[in-house]
């Protein structure tokens, strides 16, 4: 791991950093991670940001918040990672709990409820067009396209506890790539 | 099985942080499994109602887990699914950080990754049909969905208009 180009950031600069990246994105926000980590504030290069976020997706968990919190401990510890994250979640949730306050309050009004409706609508259809992206990207082997139907229809179908799906498909999916990994 | 919400939320959600492969929206359909299926909490078409407000939210997608919170129990419970929801998995990464350097190149490491991959994806497919099948009540309101992903996968028009659009014609009575 080489030096950043920066000085370390201070956990005040962590928050306001990651504040930033938590009020940008909409319907994800790693590609503004990486425009703030790598471009705005250079506390990563690029070959280390890739780094991070490989670690990152490997792990369980919201990836964006790991990423805060490996950056953050990484310059600062425990505290770095608590401001880090912190940065990143306080706007976003006081926007979702006024949102979730305004449904609660008014999701019944028939002008509001049809409103939602459309926008559900169009919800699904981002949703559905990342899922046919990331299918499209990353199933290029027959194994891929088994394992991932597999667990399809484990959750959304036979709808059967996460981790009994995961319990069975995910060593499957391993032992099918343990040859073309090195 | 405990009779407070509060502290099912927390069970639930900090047990899902943990196994929440591929992040927190390819763990859509496990979330709609206990809210819904299991608990009861609010009906699959509320579930739809708060994705679809946590995307027309600005910042991390994991925050529909907040929404969820609110539905079942208020501000605290908004509270108790975020923090079950970021923490354990924060501690576990926090931990691991230190010592990636010893196996990130690691043999097994690669195929665990590679290996996920394809659940990740199936477990995203899963998330967009039952989000779909549960937000969409009508034929205009399945086609809605349709275009839209066309739209998504063939331009670079921003989601957010998409979203607006979706709402225009909600409120029109379109869909």
């Amino acid at each position: 791991m080489t030096e950043p180009a920066a000085p370390p950031p201070t956990p005040r600069e962590l928050f306001a950093g990651f504040f930033g990246i938590g009020v940008s994105g909409f319907g994800g926000v790693l590609p503004w991670a990486r425009r703030m980590l790598v471009e705005e504030r250079r506390w990563l290069d690029p070959d280390e940001f890739t780094d991070v976020l490989s670690l990152c997706q490997f792990l369980p968990g919201p990836n964006i918040v790991n990423v805060a919190v490996t950056v953050g401990s990484r310059f600062r510890g425990a505290r770095g990672a608590l401001a880090a994250v912190a940065g990143l979640m306080a706007a976003p949730f006081a926007i979702v709990v006024a949102l979730g306050a305004l449904y609660t309050t008014y999701g019944s009004v028939p002008a509001i409820e049809a409103t939602i409706r459309g926008v559900s609508a169009a919800a699904a259809g981002l949703l559905v067009a990342t899922a046919l992206k990331m299918a499209r990207s990353g199933l290029t082997r027959w194994s891929a396209v088994i394992i991932a139907a597999a667990a399809f229809g484990g959750t959304a179908l036979a709808r059967f506890p996460l981790v009994a799906v995961l319990a069975v498909v995910a060593p499957l999916s391993v032992a099918a790539v343990w040859r073309s990994v090195r | 099985m405990t009779d407070s919400p509060l502290a099912q939320l927390a069970v639930d959600f900090g047990l899902l942080s943990l196994i929440a492969v591929g992040g927190g929206i390819a763990v859509l359909p496990e979330m709609q499994r206990i809210v819904v299926d299991t608990h009861g909490w609010m009906t699959a078409a509320t579930f739809a109602d708060l994705f679809a407000l946590a995307q027309a939210a600005p910042g991390p997608n994991v925050l529909v887990v907040s929404l969820l919170g609110w539905q079942v129990a208020g501000l605290a419970g908004a509270a108790v699914t975020t923090v079950a929801m970021t923490v354990p998995s924060s501690l576990l990464t926090f931990g691991i950080a230190r010592v990636w350097e010893r196996f990130r190149d690691a043999r097994w490491r690669k195929a665990i990754q590679r290996g996920l991959a394809p659940v990740t994806i199936g477990l995203m497919l899963g998330a967009a049909y039952l989000i779909t099948r549960a937000a969409d009540e009508s034929a205009a309101a399945y086609v809605l969905t349709g275009l839209t992903a066309a739209v998504v996968l063939t331009t670079n028009v921003h989601p957010l208009w998409l979203i607006a659009f979706g709402g225009v014609l909600g409120l029109l009575g379109v869909v």
